[in-house]
């Protein structure tokens, strides 16, 4: 079982409404919400996958009634706390903030356009060789579920559980988010993109060659019998 | 002592999650958080403001258009752009957060390419910037997986039955960008010229290029 997040194929959510390009921010709040996120996470006291596991770990009925830079700032809150950075009782306002130790690693303005540019790369050396190819029949693991950590993050997304797919390309070796958003290393392996036929998804395909590609780490695949 | 004089008890917010503990307000939510982490000496405001300045006015869809049009009119380049796009797009300075490992996925008339994040928001900054509103929503993480063609058609696009729908789920740190056919009679128009048919959309897969 999965997580709220975790919505594709789900039935029920109307019309996507197109919107005009020069629109980027719907209110105020939410350019301050997006940048205070990418300038708190340069403290380096997180990374991108625990950050996601945050947002997912809110409460569904949080995670469903939040717009989106609500639950980027739920994720903000849990991360902070968790990291010990902010106390419980800063947060609620009822002691006094204290400098933080990490202060003299702050974002300053003339550092953003440096550590925009630079990204944070997710391809690693590895060493566990690709199993597949490009061309392989493979099925994606029953569970789209964390395999050590109950209720931790997976990029498995429910609907490609246990399916069969076709080794579309081998993207390298990538860091492996199941692993990396709990802090137990980057364990980097070969990450795949696979293709699925929607016929093999879903009870109602809505034309015979229609294709869902996912991409996997190789964790998640095991070679077809 | 009787019931009426137990003192108001107030829900023990002390197992609450953390988000609990901020005004209910989003808006104020965020200022709480800003005001909070500026005094602790963790966000810099002059920092922040220059992030949005970043996305609002540096940052967008105009780069991959740039990409895009160039592919059209360059083979060698639409080669090396195939085979290998993030060392493409760095060399043109396009390299950046949430576009570290960037592929470039190409329609053709038997093939359309469209790409979602079903499990967040997954999309291509240094090349598109912020993701709009729809493909952040609900209604399109959860149904581009399962009916791609109903949600074209939400954007008035209906596709010819021998086109086939790839749609790409961007689970890892992949990044798609996706090349849409050049349409007809745009023989001889060059690449500024040609950027004005690429819209951000067509590079998500949910629009064609616009015609001259």
């Amino acid at each position: 079982m999965s997580r709220l997040h975790d919505m594709g194929g789900r039935f029920g959510d109307g019309a996507v409404v197109p919107e005009a390009e020069d629109v980027i921010f719907h209110a105020d709040w939410h350019p301050r919400a997006l940048a205070l996120t990418l300038a708190a996470g340069g403290l380096g006291q997180w990374n991108i996958d625990s950050s996601r596991h945050a947002r997912e770990r809110l409460k569904p009925t949080d995670y469903a009634r939040f717009s989106y830079y609500e639950k980027w700032m739920g994720g903000l809150a849990t991360l902070l706390v968790e990291a010990g950075i902010v106390t419980r009782e800063e947060l609620a306002g009822k002691a006094a903030p204290a400098l933080s130790p990490l202060a003299e690693r702050v974002l300053r303005a003339n550092q953003v356009a440096d550590v925009l540019a630079k990204g944070g790369p997710a391809e690693r050396p590895s060493n566990i060789a690709p199993s597949f190819a490009p061309g392989d029949t493979v099925v994606a693991k029953q569970f789209a579920e964390n395999t050590k950590i109950s209720g931790g993050h997976t990029r498995l997304p429910g609907y490609a559980a246990g399916a069969r797919g076709r080794v579309l390309r081998l993207h390298g070796s990538h860091i492996l988010p199941d692993s990396h958003a709990h802090g137990t290393g980057e364990a980097p392996e070969p990450l795949y993109a696979v293709a699925f036929a929607a016929s093999e998804l879903w009870a109602h395909p809505e034309h015979p060659r229609d294709e869902v590609i996912v991409d996997m780490w190789q964790s998640y695949l095991k070679a077809a019998s | 002592m009787g019931w009426g004089s137990l003192p108001f008890m107030p829900h023990d917010h002390s197992h609450d999650d953390p988000h609990a503990l901020l005004p209910s307000d989003p808006a104020l939510r965020v200022k709480a958080l800003e005001t909070l982490l500026t005094r602790k000496g963790l966000i810099d405001p002059a920092a922040l403001d220059e992030i949005i300045d970043t996305y609002e006015n540096k940052i967008g869809p105009r780069n991959g258009a740039r990409v895009v049009a160039r592919a059209w009119s360059d083979p060698d380049f639409h080669a090396a752009l195939m085979a290998d796009a993030t060392a493409v797009v760095s060399e043109m300075g396009f390299y950046g957060r949430q576009g570290e490992h960037m592929v470039a996925v190409e329609n053709r008339p038997e093939v359309h390419n469209i790409v979602v994040c079903t499990l967040c928001s997954c999309y291509p900054w240094p090349l598109l910037g912020i993701p709009p509103g729809w493909y952040k929503s609900d209604a399109y993480r959860a149904r581009a997986v399962r009916e791609p063609r109903k949600v074209l058609a939400d954007f008035g696009v209906v596709l010819p039955d021998e086109t086939a729908v790839r749609v790409w789920d961007s689970t890892a740190e992949i990044r798609y960008l996706v090349i849409p056919q050049r349409p007809d009679g745009t023989e001889g128009m060059n690449e500024d010229a040609l950027m004005d048919l690429i819209s951000r959309d067509s590079m998500i897969g949910t629009a064609l290029a616009g015609t001259p």
